[in-house]
Formats: C-alpha cells, sequence, structure tokens
C-alpha cells in the first residue's frame, strides 16, 4: 500500500519537475487554447459534439507536447534522417495507395486517419536543422544546393498529392531554417530571383488543364461555393462586427450561414464579427507573444541544431497566422490554412502542439547561462 | 566568411550572434505584418463599420444547397432496382417558429403528423441550424399539399419542399443486394463535416447503396438567391448545379434473382448464382427479406419494431453473413483435395458398411447416411450417394492440415471480397483455429467429421458459391463481384470496372476435375444419385452435390429411418450446389434452408429454378429484355470509355458433350 503511495509520489514528482516547461509560453498556449474553443462554440452554434470533439484534440495535443517535451534535442537530432525518411516513405505510401481516387490525402492507420504532409511539417524543418548543423555556417553554395534538394523532394511530393498549399507551408519551413543559419541577403535574392524567373517559363511550358489544376491547387479543400463569394462575406461578417461585437452567438454573418465553413479556416470572421476588433487584437498579441517567446527560446538553445528548428517552427508558425488573416481581411487569396490553435478539426491542433513541445524541450535543455 | 569556410571547426559564439540577428530581423518583422494585419482589421471594423452593417442587414442573398439526384442502380439488362422519384415535404425553419409545441400541434390538424415523424423531427432539430429548414414530414400526398397551401398564412417557417426520394421498384426482391438509403447519423454527420456533402440527410446504409456511396451521390451544387423581408426567394443570382452520381450496372439478372426468390417461397435460406467464368454474380437472395423502402427517409419506430422481432430475422443477410454447417457439399472439393494430392485415384474403392472406424480405435463408430451402408464405392459413386465412409476414410488419410491448406485455396474460413460492405468469414477447421479458440488440441475424430461437413467448419453461401464458382471454372478463382460497369451521367458511355487481379489455380490436372466432375453429374442423373431427376427436361446435363447438415448433435444411436420430413427438418439444413453445362460450366448455384428435411428433395430445385431461368433467358428468344446493351455472360475486357456492342442473343455452346438434348432455339435467331 505504501509502496504504491510512495510510486505514486515519485510518478508525480516526475511529471511535475522534470521537464522544465518554460511557463509563459505554456501559459499562453493555454489561453489560446481556452479562446479557441469559446469563440468555437460561439461559432459552432453551441454544438457539444465540435466543442467536445476539439477539447479532446487538445487534451492529446498537450499530451504530446508534454511528452515530446521529455525528450531532449539530442535524442531528435539522432532520430531525424530515419523520421524524415519515414514521412517521405509515407507520403509515397499515400501517392501509391490513393492513386486513382484523386486527392486522397490521408493514410489510414485503422485507429487514426492522418496526413502524412503533416507531419513534414515538423520533420522537414528538422531534416533541415540537422543538415545544416554538420556543416560549417553560414552555408556554401554546395551545402544549400543540397538543403533545397532536401526541401524539393517531399514538396515535390506533396505537390503531386495534389495539395500545392500545403507545399508551400513544408517548403517555407525547410527555407527559415536555411534563412535563420546565415545564408547571406544576396545569395537569397540572387536565388529568388532565379525562382521569379523560372516561374513564367514554367507556367508556359504548362497545359491549360494544368495551369487550371495549379490554380485550383492553390485553394484546396475547394468550396462549392465560389471564392469570390467567400472573401465578400467574410469581409462584411468581420466589418460589421465593430469594435466589440455582436455577442456571443449573435453574429448574423455567421450564424445564417452566410459563411461556409465558419467553424474551420473562417473561424476568424466569425470572431471579427462576434467579438469585434478587441478580440482580434486580443488574438493577434497572443500569437505574436507565443513567436517572440519561441524565438527567445530558440536564440538560448544549446547547439545549432536546436536553434535552427526551434526558429523554423516559431517562423512557420507565423506564417499561418499571416495567411490566415491576410484571407479572412481579404488581403490574400483563399488557402486552405486554419488559424492555429482555434480553427475546428483535423490534424492541425496536434501537430501545432507537438512543435510546441519540441521548442518547450529546447528550453528545458538549453545553453546554462548567467 | 571564407574563413569559415575553409576551416571546419565551429565558431558556436559567432553562429549564435548570427541566429540572434536573423532572429530579430525576423521578429521585426513579423511585428510589422501583424501591425499591417492589425490596421487592416481597423480599417473594416471601425473605419469601414457603418458600410458593412448597412450591408449586413441588406445582405438578401441567401445561398441554396441544391442535392445531387443519386446515381441509379440496375440490373445487367437495364431493369431499374434503384431511382428516384419527385416527393414533397415539410420543412420548418426552427428560428422563425416562436412556439414549436403550439406549431405542431396546430400543423397536425392540417397535415398528419405521426408520432414517429415528430420524434424524428425533434432528432433533426437538435442537429440543424436553427436558420437550415428540418425536415418535418416526407412523401406529401397532393390533397396534403393542397390542404397546406391555403393554410400557409398560419404557419411562418414551414414549407412545402421538393425533393427526390429514393425508390426501389422490386422491393423486396433486391433488398439483400441493393441495400437501402437512410438518415445520417451522427457518426456519418461528423465523417462528411467540412465536405460538399454535409447538408445531405440521406447515405447508403447497407448494400450496394453503401459500397459504393461515393460513386452514386454525386456532387451538390448550390444557388444564390436574392430574397425578400419575409426570406422569400425573389431572383436566382447564379446556379451552379449539382451533379448527378454515377449509374451503376450490376452483374446481376432479374430472371435468375426471380427465380431464386421464388423458390426459396419466404422460407429462411439463401440462394445465389454465379457465372463461373468470371466471377460474376447473377443471382443472389437472402430469405425472409424485406422492403427497403421502408428505410428510405427513416424507418417508422412501429415497422422497424416489426422487422427486428420477426424471429426469421429478415434483416439479416444470409448470403453474406449466414453461416451455416456446409454438410455434404464439401465432398467434391475434398475429392479434388484427395486426387490432386495423389492419395486417391478415380478407381480407388472403399467399402461402406454402415460405419467406420479410425484405425485402431475401437468405440462409437462414424455412421453412414444408410443403415448397412452401400457397399463397395469408388469415387464418382462416393459423390452420388454421398457415402460418408469414404469421406471419413478420404479425411482422415489427408490429415487436417493438408486438408485445411487446401480448403484455404478454395477459399474458405474468409471473406471472399465481394463488393459489399460486410461479409463474414466462417470458420475452415485447423489446429491453430481450434487452439486459439477452443483452447484445445485438435482431435483426429475431429479430422473424421471435418470429412464430411461436420463439426468445427462453418461456411456462408457466398463462401460455398466462390468456392464452387472455382471449382466449376476448372479450378481457376475468380472474385465474386457484383458490380459491372458504371456510368458517369446519362448518355456518358458505361464503362467496367478494371477486373480484379488473377489468383492461382486451385486444379492442375485436368483429368482429376473430370473425375470430380463425373461424380457430380451422377448426383444428379445417377441412379441412385441424391438429386435424382433434377435435370429432367433440363437442356444440359447439370453437375451436383447435396448437403444435408444435421443442426443439433446426436443424443442417441437411432437412425433416422422412421422419421418424418416434418421431424426431420427441425434438425436439418438442406443444401445443394451445382453448376450447368457440366463440361463447359456457365452457371453456378448455391441454395441453402435452415430448416428443412434434405438437400436434393428441398434445396436442389431452387438451383433447378434459376438454372430454368438461364436456359430461357439466355438460351430461348421469347425473354429478350429491351435495352440489353451488356453482352450476356462474357467476360468484360473493353478498353475503358468504349460502350459495349449489343450481344448475339442465343449463343451456342462449344462442347457438345454435355448437352443432353439441345432445343432447336439454341442455334434459331430471334427477332
Amino acid at each position: 500500500m505504501s509502496r504504491t503511495l510512495l510510486r505514486a509520489e515519485v510518478f508525480l514528482r516526475r511529471l511535475l519537475l522534470r521537464p522544465r516547461l518554460d511557463l509563459p509560453l505554456l501559459a499562453a498556449l493555454l489561453l489560446l487554447a481556452a479562446l479557441g474553443l469559446f469563440f468555437l462554440a460561439s461559432a459552432a452554434d453551441l454544438s457539444w459534439r465540435t466543442i467536445g470533439g476539439q477539447a479532446l484534440r487538445f487534451v492529446i495535443g498537450f499530451a504530446v507536447l508534454y511528452t515530446i517535451a521529455r525528450v531532449p534535442p539530442a535524442q531528435f537530432r539522432r532520430w531525424t534522417p530515419p523520421l524524415y525518411a519515414t514521412s517521405l516513405l509515407l507520403l509515397l505510401l499515400v501517392l501509391v495507395h490513393g492513386e486513382g481516387s484523386g486527392a486522397d490525402r490521408w493514410l489510414n492507420l485503422g485507429v487514426v486517419r492522418f496526413q502524412p504532409s503533416e507531419l513534414l511539417k515538423l520533420t522537414m524543418p528538422m531534416m533541415v536543422a540537422w543538415y545544416l548543423a554538420r556543416r560549417p555556417l553560414p552555408p556554401s553554395w554546395r551545402d544549400t544546393g543540397a538543403v533545397l534538394l532536401l526541401i524539393a523532394l517531399p514538396a515535390v511530393l506533396i505537390a503531386k498529392q495534389p495539395d500545392l498549399g500545403t507545399a508551400l507551408l513544408v517548403v517555407m519551413a525547410g527555407a527559415f531554417a536555411l534563412f535563420l543559419s546565415g545564408l547571406s541577403l544576396r545569395r537569397i535574392g540572387l536565388m529568388f530571383a532565379v525562382l521569379l524567373a523560372l516561374l513564367p517559363v514554367a507556367w508556359h511550358h504548362m497545359h491549360d488543364y494544368q495551369r487550371e489544376r495549379v490554380l485550383t491547387l492553390l485553394n484546396p479543400e475547394s468550396d462549392p461555393l465560389g471564392t469570390g463569394w467567400h472573401i465578400i462575406q467574410s469581409e462584411i461578417a468581420v466589418g460589421s462586427g465593430g469594435v466589440l461585437g455582436k455577442g456571443f452567438m449573435q453574429g448574423t454573418q455567421a450564424q445564417l450561414q452566410f459563411l461556409p465553413e465558419h467553424t474551420t479556416d473562417f473561424i476568424l470572421a466569425v470572431v471579427g464579427e462576434e467579438f469585434g476588433l478587441a478580440a482580434v487584437l486580443l488574438l493577434l498579441a497572443l500569437y505574436l507573444f507565443i513567436i517572440g517567446r519561441s524565438l527567445w527560446i530558440a536564440s538560448n538553445a544549446r547547439d545549432t541544431y536546436a536553434r535552427l528548428l526551434g526558429g523554423a517552427l516559431a517562423l512557420s508558425f507565423f506564417v499561418y497566422v499571416l495567411v490566415n488573416g491576410g484571407m479572412i481581411s481579404g488581403l490574400l487569396p483563399v488557402v486552405g490554412v486554419p488559424l492555429p490553435l482555434v480553427s475546428y478539426g483535423g490534424t492541425s491542433a496536434v501537430s501545432l502542439l507537438a512543435g510546441f513541445g519540441v521548442l518547450m524541450s529546447i528550453h528545458a535543455h538549453r545553453k546554462f547561462m548567467k | 566568411m571564407k574563413r569559415t569556410a575553409r576551416v571546419p571547426l565551429r565558431n558556436d559564439g559567432e553562429e549564435q550572434r548570427r541566429f540572434a540577428r536573423r532572429a530579430w530581423a525576423s521578429f521585426a518583422l513579423i511585428v510589422l505584418a501583424l501591425a499591417g494585419l492589425s490596421a487592416r482589421f481597423f480599417w473594416l471594423q471601425v473605419v469601414r463599420h457603418a458600410e458593412f452593417v448597412t450591408r449586413a442587414n441588406d445582405n438578401s442573398i441567401h445561398v441554396r444547397f441544391l442535392a445531387p439526384p443519386r446515381g441509379m442502380i440496375f440490373d445487367r439488362d437495364g431493369v431499374v432496382l434503384a431511382e428516384n422519384v419527385p416527393a414533397y415535404r415539410l420543412e420548418v425553419i426552427p428560428d422563425q417558429v416562436h412556439d414549436m409545441d403550439a406549431m405542431l400541434a396546430r400543423l397536425a390538424t392540417v397535415v398528419p403528423l405521426s408520432p414517429d415523424d415528430l420524434s424524428r423531427f425533434r432528432q433533426a432539430l437538435q442537429e440543424h441550424h436553427r436558420f437550415q429548414g428540418v425536415p418535418l414530414r416526407n412523401r406529401l400526398s397532393e390533397d396534403e399539399i393542397a390542404r397546406f397551401a391555403i393554410n400557409r398564412w398560419r404557419f411562418p417557417g414551414v414549407e412545402v419542399e421538393p425533393y427526390l426520394r429514393r425508390y426501389y421498384p422490386l422491393g423486396a426482391l433486391t433488398a439483400a443486394v441493393v441495400g437501402y438509403v437512410g438518415s445520417i447519423d451522427a457518426r456519418e454527420a461528423e465523417r462528411l463535416q467540412g465536405t460538399p456533402w454535409a447538408d445531405m440527410n440521406q447515405i447508403g446504409k447497407t448494400g450496394i447503396e453503401r459500397e459504393y456511396e461515393k460513386r452514386l451521390r454525386g456532387t451538390p451544387g448550390y444557388e444564390l438567391v436574392e430574397v425578400n423581408a419575409d426570406q422569400r426567394p425573389v431572383r436566382v443570382l447564379e446556379r451552379v448545379p449539382p451533379r448527378p452520381g454515377e449509374n451503376l450496372y450490376l452483374t446481376l439478372d432479374m430472371h435468375l434473382q426471380k427465380a431464386a426468390y421464388a423458390g426459396l417461397r419466404g422460407r429462411a435460406g439463401a440462394a445465389l448464382a454465379v457465372d463461373p467464368r468470371n466471377g460474376q454474380v447473377l443471382a443472389l437472395v437472402s430469405s425472409p427479406s424485406y422492403d427497403p423502402n421502408l428505410f428510405v427517409g427513416g424507418i417508422s419506430e412501429s415497422n422497424y419494431k416489426t422487422l427486428l422481432d420477426d424471429p426469421h430475422h429478415p434483416l439479416l443477410n444470409r448470403v453474406t453473413d449466414g453461416v451455416y454447417l456446409p454438410g455434404s457439399t464439401v465432398k467434391p472439393f475434398l475429392a479434388v483435395a484427395g486426387l490432386e494430392l495423389g492419395l486417391r485415384t478415380p478407381q480407388y474403392t472403399v467399402d461402406s458398411v454402415g460405419e467406420w472406424h479410425i484405425p485402431g480405435v475401437a468405440g462409437r463408430g462414424y455412421r453412414d447416411d444408410v443403415q448397412g451402408g452401400v457397399g463397395v464405392v469408388d469415387l464418382a459413386q462416393a459423390i452420388e450417394m454421398s457415402v460418408n465412409t469414404y469421406f471419413y476414410k478420404l479425411a482422415y488419410d489427408m490429415g487436417i492440415d493438408r486438408l485445411s491448406a487446401f480448403m484455404a485455396k478454395f477459399g474458405f474460413g474468409r471473406p471472399t471480397g465481394i463488393d459489399l460492405p460486410h461479409e463474414a468469414s466462417g470458420v475452415l477447421p485447423s489446429r491453430a483455429w481450434k487452439q486459439a479458440t477452443q483452447k484445445r488440441p485438435w482431435y483426429l475424430g475431429d479430422t473424421v467429421i471435418t470429412g464430411i461437413g461436420q463439426g468445427y467448419w462453418q461456411v456462408t453461401p457466398l463462401q460455398l458459391a466462390n468456392a464452387l464458382s472455382t471449382l466449376a471454372d476448372f479450378g481457376r478463382p475468380q472474385r465474386l463481384h457484383l458490380l459491372l460497369a458504371t456510368q458517369d451521367g446519362a448518355g456518358a458511355p458505361i464503362v467496367p470496372p478494371p477486373p480484379p487481379p488473377a489468383q492461382a489455380p486451385v486444379i492442375a490436372h485436368r483429368a482429376d476435375w473430370d473425375a470430380v466432375m463425373q461424380g457430380m453429374v451422377r448426383v444428379v442423373n445417377g441412379t441412385r444419385g441424391t438429386a435424382r431427376g433434377l435435370d429432367v427436361g433440363f437442356p444440359y446435363r447439370i453437375a451436383g452435390k447435396t448437403g444435408t447438415a444435421e443442426i443439433y448433435s446426436r443424443t442417441s444411436h437411432l437412425w433416422d429411418n422412421g422419421l418424418s420430413t416434418q421431424e426431420l427438418a427441425l434438425r436439418h439444413r438442406a443444401l445443394f450446389i451445382g453448376f450447368t453445362p457440366a463440361s463447359d460450366p456457365r452457371v453456378a448455384g448455391v441454395a441453402v434452408l435452415e430448416r428443412a428435411a434434405w438437400g436434393g428433395r428441398d434445396a436442389a430445385p431452387i438451383v433447378r429454378d434459376m438454372f430454368d431461368a438461364w436456359a430461357r433467358q439466355r438460351h430461348l428468344p421469347d425473354i429478350q429484355l429491351p435495352g440489353d446493351v451488356l453482352p450476356a455472360y462474357a467476360p468484360l475486357s473493353l478498353p475503358p470509355g468504349q460502350t459495349l456492342p449489343a450481344v448475339p442473343p442465343a449463343t451456342a455452346l462449344p462442347h457438345s458433350g454435355s448437352v443432353l438434348s439441345r432445343p432447336a432455339a439454341v442455334t434459331s435467331t430471334p427477332p
């Protein structure tokens, strides 16, 4: 009896003390999740199935975060090449498996269905960081070329699924690690210039149906209601919300279903309509804090690998916020990117929290300073 | 810069500083970007706020979801098995009703509302948005529509809406194959959430309707409608029409289907017919059946209870999910195994004396059907008279491991892979299986009774048909399937699905097949055959095998001689398997009756009925259906995108040897 109690105590101590989580970041994430659930409750017309499902995802997500935080970055580093190879393999599997049935990006593992492309959002910066951490920095042309190859391989596979939106996000996650490694701005500029020069050439060589496909690929999960309609309704929703919003479940745009996808990709429009500019600014401030804190954690990391990985994850997180916010406010085209930790569904909440688990681990095993 | 490139030594401090510089630069950019985003929201929400408030209030454009017509389902000749018929229903928009209970009470005086309607409505009410129409009463009659129309002003928020209702014209006849659609339940709704189909309320629940749900359902369209202050549509601004689901052509032939259904006469059992050359299922009936139309739009509680409480379990698909002792129907398969494994020759004989003992084991023996036995028999006679002794000894000589391995090649003990949403695996007994499930070792006696299809062996009628089809096609397994072709929209080409992968043949020597087939022919036309006389008046030779499995274990040593057929029917299951023409099999049939005395007497006539329908349909000109665009029983091997040619109505069979008496009509050409 007392033995079990003792064991329980030891277990609890370990649970609470072992990974020294970064409390400000954890608090910000928990606050964001709580706000997200509240906004979702309003957007989903108090559907308990939706709210419960999202709450469950958060529980799983934070459990994953906690588990990953216990693993030292050196361990990740060791596991990076096999993890990267596995995600490539899964991507290939999806390509072979989903053949013929079109945009089948899901892999059914019996218990869970998940998109391997989601995995790449984590393993891609890991791989780039792993490679660059072994080379002298800033990277030489040869190393830059190798990294670009590492980025292009999965990107092409994802683009073939076809999911150009996710492919671009994955490319960015890898490119951020390259940028943070100190690749000279002149070279970055040169590469962009080459890329821009190549784009019209590629476009020119495409068939009409391919171009059309590329255009629709930019808008995956393309809703049947047309993108222009979406943007207009989204702007009306946000604009009519004013400073303080129309109140809990009072948004006519959202509740009258002018806004399809109002619990998923377009939830920020509901937030803007029902809770006003105040809520939008609160969310943006929270995101800014999370991104800043993550960058700070990355700068204090023990080694180059952890530094590049943490930094790339922080910058990727920012991209999701920017792309989604830009889409809702009509600044950017409609791309199927959810608002991190607020939008309902999918595996994104879990994979994002897994990324923060990596950051927590980097923090827990940071360089000892003072 | 150049120095670091040449010297592989790392300068961590320098790297960290460089990282920090980049991170700070990024952060500054991020602050700038988020500030820009905030400014944009400020612009929309503060500066242009008034303008958007007006636009929101004037938002007079509604999106209307347009349900796609579900694909039709036809049999191989174009007979409609599932279609969509226009109907009208009452829909309620909850937000526009102030007192729901009072409104429903008043409405009930105008249009009758059953308790089922109300409970279903209240259920749906919880799952719908309050601005969405919730179906209240389906299938309004014209009279009801008229009565509601004059009273409409009393019921704001209640509308008569047209919809397409799924209808199965042949009802119970095809229920086991086609299945039905029903209301989407919570789990299915969750799965559809976020897809264009989220607004649909019907989904395939069983059978083909479920298996090919994705092909059948199509893609929804939408309509942007301008509405006035009362939310009434004024004009349509934009319309994207829905895309209908694909039409499916099934391999079924309604002539055989009807024959099987009629032959079963509502008794508990199953019957199916397949084309062994390509695995096409021509008939598939589970009996008793039910009317699938009851389920469309939600089945009433009383109807559902009646179906569930029926002691004969009409909702159970006995073909795919009924498991039965195969009894003597396994004997031809064991005979094939004996010959192929080199344990038997067709000439090898066994003396049946009424009882057989495991060599060296005294005590209770294993019985023949006939007291005193039937004397010395060879392979063909053993099949003809279903001599247990012969197969006890064969199973004993073979041993359970080889027996089990060979029977697995015929597909016993695992799903056949037919294109239906569910099928049972049955049981193919083996040492490993018994150890795993019964926690007891395998006994020699288990092997002996496995030889006559008793003991642990369990098959579904579908597995039996699968094994029979493999046997009939000279040992070549073909995956049984129901989908013949698909058509993406009216007028589009009819395209066969890709053929299933070829599988390794089971029988290596044609002579072995001939020997077993000879025995099976004698079952039907031998003087002592257990189904003798079955082919009287039939144009081709039939090869078959009866099975009579005992449901209960014997409790006494008495023989059944004195029992009446009624008494026997309570303890027997009757089975029959057969194919025809015997030496060039083109159709194979299986019939199982749960309560019947003898396989030959009770089950075999059902198979004969199916064969008669087959012979009439495919070889006599009198029943040629219009629209016979699909080839009769030829395997489909057209390049995709090509339409199928009309079929020559009567095909002469190349193997004249098996034809007993060919009717003149076979070679004549119909008009």
